[in-house]
């Protein structure tokens, strides 16, 4: 298989980097295919599958709003602004609305701390955002949506 | 600057000099650069768009031969983005919109004139200033690194090869054998600039040293402590910089292979290390031969995937042979068994880009600045409640005081200073009776903080400690690699005690618990990260055990976050009925209507404090409370009492 060749020696983790990035998230049927191509054990697979964060094992949203929860941003009150988009796109955090439309994720700090709380929609960054400005960011998504 | 000289491999010393007179020689240095910073977060302020005007207006009025355009990394006065700066006089403006760039090509370029209204003001003074090394914030720093994110535009090596880019690695192939680049660097007193702060030159002989035919560099860009970026700005702003210094590094060492292992948050910085690798293998500072010194070198990236811990150099080390990024023993140290069983050396980002800047002016230059076992100058990333915000570099051994108030203008908003959060999750807090602490590693370290990468939050009377200590607490029993059982469970039961004090639900002896708890996460876990993590909360006891105590016996938080100990109230005489409260409540906790007293119902609030955020400033009717009950609210459809000052349209 082509992905053998990757890395050095069978680097499980690019391999698993690069299937995240082709599929959005890791599907079970690939990671039993990982495993037999360098006959690991499929919890091994697993386990490096589901330490790093950057994974996923369930699909993720069309559209992926990020908040930023690092220290800079949570003295400006990222707290809240997590909140108000749970009760906006009605999804909780780390989790995929029910049409599969957006993924709500807070964050460990994006190094944007300049400009916190910093929210980020489909990979645009919004800085010194507030409660009462969530409604606009969001409008972005929901036009992308009705433009479908 | 668009590159007029092609690209060659340059095979030696003096196709160097002659590559870099060419460069300097298609570029007239008699036209005005405009240069703008365009890092991650200047971007997140439209820096792209700015720039993007700036091109517009020059191709529009045919100025491109009369203006140079320069699209750089982060400038580091954060604050003030989109910015530019107009070189050679150094005319700083900043908050720019792409409308302005018309009139700041034909009237502040062209004619010379000063535009006023977009020079930066002094917050505190409005004073004005016209160049960038009068802005007290850059004035008092020394910016030996960063001053270069400005000259070099990150995707041309051109640009790097103007200011005498890879002369450092030249001379030192030439003129240098390994050991004396070593005794060079552990000379310079340069110590590492991620964490502990282990003498750079000691561990490169360590490694040197080490048996093994096969022996690796590692530049460790896994910034993960919340509230640092200076890393990532070095990346995306001068990768060569650090490109240069893992080359030297590898050379000393006697290694042929290097890795930067970096985090997948940082998109910017991973294409710009791409494109710098790319362009100095073309150029033949990576690869076989390199400069005709016999030695070989390339440099590869291996991508984080999310885990803090991977920080760490043993988990770092794993992460890159595709494992789990769980940290182990140590002994053997990295410099002896690292990656893939062979002598390993790793420093930070920062570290690596001091490297050149040493071998270009030399170790005993570089260990004049700073003081005692702290040399040269160390960029910090002063956030949180300041009023300049940005990257801060600055000799070590500067005081507290001096970066808080002199460089970050003090805090924002007027008010109170309370602590500065140094060294991320694994540092602590210091409070304003140490504000003249030097910062310098044993310093830091006494205080009950370390250096770290260098994030500084600042925190004002509005941040409570609790609330900050918790956070840590939080973020370090969800890193936690779960390896060691103190440290797992260890936090989790810290962070439960931290919660039930924020909460209202603390109990007497709940501080000498957490102290216990701490001491035991220190002693028994077996990486940086468990026996660094008790700090938050160790330090915040030591400094404000005022704060947990009225916590725990009265129930109240003196900054008003907790919110389970808080309530907002709306000040019926205060309140004129102007609607915007009610309006933005996201619950629809607040009831009224027009001439009529708003209302919260207390079951309802979810204590946000939108409504607090945006009551006008002239009427400040709502209040938050802690400690006491909130009063009994007006009957419904009480009318306000009209303040004849404060108008509602006014």
């Amino acid at each position: 298989m082509e992905l053998a060749d990757k890395g050095n020696n069978k680097n499980l983790l690019s391999i698993l980097q690069d299937v995240q990035k082709e599929c959005g998230y890791l599907p079970e049927e690939r990671l039993r295919e990982i495993a037999v191509m360098l006959d690991m054990p499929l919890i091994d697979v697993c386990g490096v599958a589901t330490f790093y964060k950057s994974f996923s094992l369930t699909p993720r949203g069309r559209h992926q709003v990020k908040v930023c929860l690092g220290t800079a941003c949570h003295v400006r009150g990222a707290d809240r602004i997590v909140e108000e988009l749970e009760r906006k796109l009605d999804v909780r955090r780390g989790e995929t609305s029910e049409d599969g439309e957006f993924s709500l994720e807070a964050v460990m700090c994006l190094g944007c701390c300049a400009i916190g709380p910093v929210v980020v929609v489909d990979g645009k960054y919004y800085g010194q955002v507030t409660t009462a400005k969530v409604e606009s960011i969001l409008k972005t998504i929901r036009e992308a949506i009705y433009a479908r | 600057m668009p590159d007029k000289v092609k690209a060659e491999r340059i095979r030696n010393s003096k196709d160097l000099e002659e590559v870099r007179a060419r460069i300097l020689q298609s570029r007239s240095s008699k036209i005005p650069c405009i240069v703008i910073p365009s890092g991650t977060c200047c971007q997140a302020r439209g820096s792209s768009e700015v720039a993007c005007a700036f091109q517009r207006e020059i191709e529009k009025h045919a100025l491109g031969d009369k203006v140079a355009v320069r699209v750089t990394g982060c400038g580091g006065f954060c604050q003030t983005e989109p910015n530019v700066v107009i070189y050679p006089e150094e005319i700083y403006y900043q908050k720019l919109s792409p409308d302005d760039a018309e009139e700041v090509i034909l009237e502040a370029v062209l004619r010379g004139r000063v535009i006023d209204r977009l020079l930066y003001a002094d917050p505190n003074t409005g004073e004005r200033f016209t160049h960038l090394n009068d802005i007290p914030f850059f004035k008092k720093q020394r910016r030996l690194l960063l001053a270069n994110n400005l000259r070099v535009d990150p995707t041309s090596i051109h640009d790097y090869l103007a200011i005498n880019g890879y002369n450092a690695l030249s001379k030192v192939l030439q003129e240098k054998t390994p050991d004396e680049v070593i005794n060079e660097i552990k000379q310079s007193g340069l110590r590492g600039r991620g964490g502990a702060g282990f003498t750079t030159g000691g561990k490169w002989e360590l490694c040197r040293k080490a048996r093994g035919d096969v022996k690796y560099v590692i530049c460790n860009a896994d910034e993960g402590d919340p509230g640092a970026y200076m890393d990532r700005s070095l990346l995306e702003g001068n990768p060569h910089s650090v490109i240069e210094g893992m080359i030297i590094g590898g050379y000393a060492i006697g290694a042929s292979e290097g890795f930067i292992y970096v985090r997948d948050e940082y998109p910017l910085a991973v294409r710009h290390c791409r494109l710098a690798i790319e362009k100095a293998r073309e150029y033949g500072f990576l690869g076989n031969d390199i400069l005709g010194s016999g030695f070989s070198f390339d440099i590869k990236i291996s991508m984080g995937a999310g885990a803090f811990v991977c920080g760490e150099e043993t988990a770092l080390i794993a992460s890159i042979q595709g494992e789990r990024g769980t940290p182990r023993q140590r002994p053997p140290f990295p410099a002896e068994r690292g990656l893939w069983g062979k002598p390993t050396n790793i420093n930070n980002v920062e570290t690596w880009a001091n490297v050149p800047l040493i071998m270009t002016k030399g170790a005993g230059w570089y260990s004049k600045i700073g003081i005692k076992k702290s040399k040269g100058t160390k960029i910090f990333s002063l956030v949180g409640k300041i009023n300049n915000t940005g990257l801060v570099e600055v000799p070590l051994g500067t005081t507290l005081r001096e970066i808080v108030y002199d460089i970050g203008g003090g805090i924002a908003n007027g008010k109170k200073f309370k602590a500065v959060q140094t060294g991320g999750p694994s540092g602590g807090c210091i409070p304003s009776s140490l504000l003249d602490l030097p910062i310098d590693y044993e310093s830091l370290a006494q205080a009950g903080s370390i250096m770290g990468s260098g994030g500084m939050i600042v925190m004002d009377e509005d941040t409570c400690m609790i609330d900050i200590a918790r956070y840590y607490t939080a973020f370090l029993s969800d890193e936690s690699c779960g390896k060691c059982l103190s440290c797992r469970k260890g936090t989790q039961r810290m962070y439960e005690i931290l919660t039930d004090i924020s909460e209202g639900k603390g109990e007497e002896g709940d501080i000498e618990l957490l102290e216990e708890l701490a001491l035991v996460i220190k002693d028994t876990s077996l990486c940086g990260l468990g026996q660094t993590a008790p700090n938050p909360v160790i330090s915040t006891i030591r400094y404000f055990q005022d704060e947990y105590e009225a916590h725990i016996k009265e129930k109240r938080c003196p900054s008003g976050v907790c919110k389970e100990l808080i309530s907002y109230y709306i000040k019926p005489e205060k309140c004129q009925a102007c609607l915007i409260c009610l309006r933005n409540c996201p619950v629809q906790a607040i009831t009224g209507g027009k001439g009529l007293v708003h209302i919260i119902d207390q079951n309802k609030c979810t204590k946000c404090g939108t409504c607090l955020e945006v009551c006008p400033p002239r009427f400040g009717a709502v209040a938050k409370l802690s400690g006491k009950k909130a009063p009994e609210p007006v009957l419904q459809g009480t009318e306000v009492i009209r303040s004849r000052k404060t108008d509602v349209n006014a």
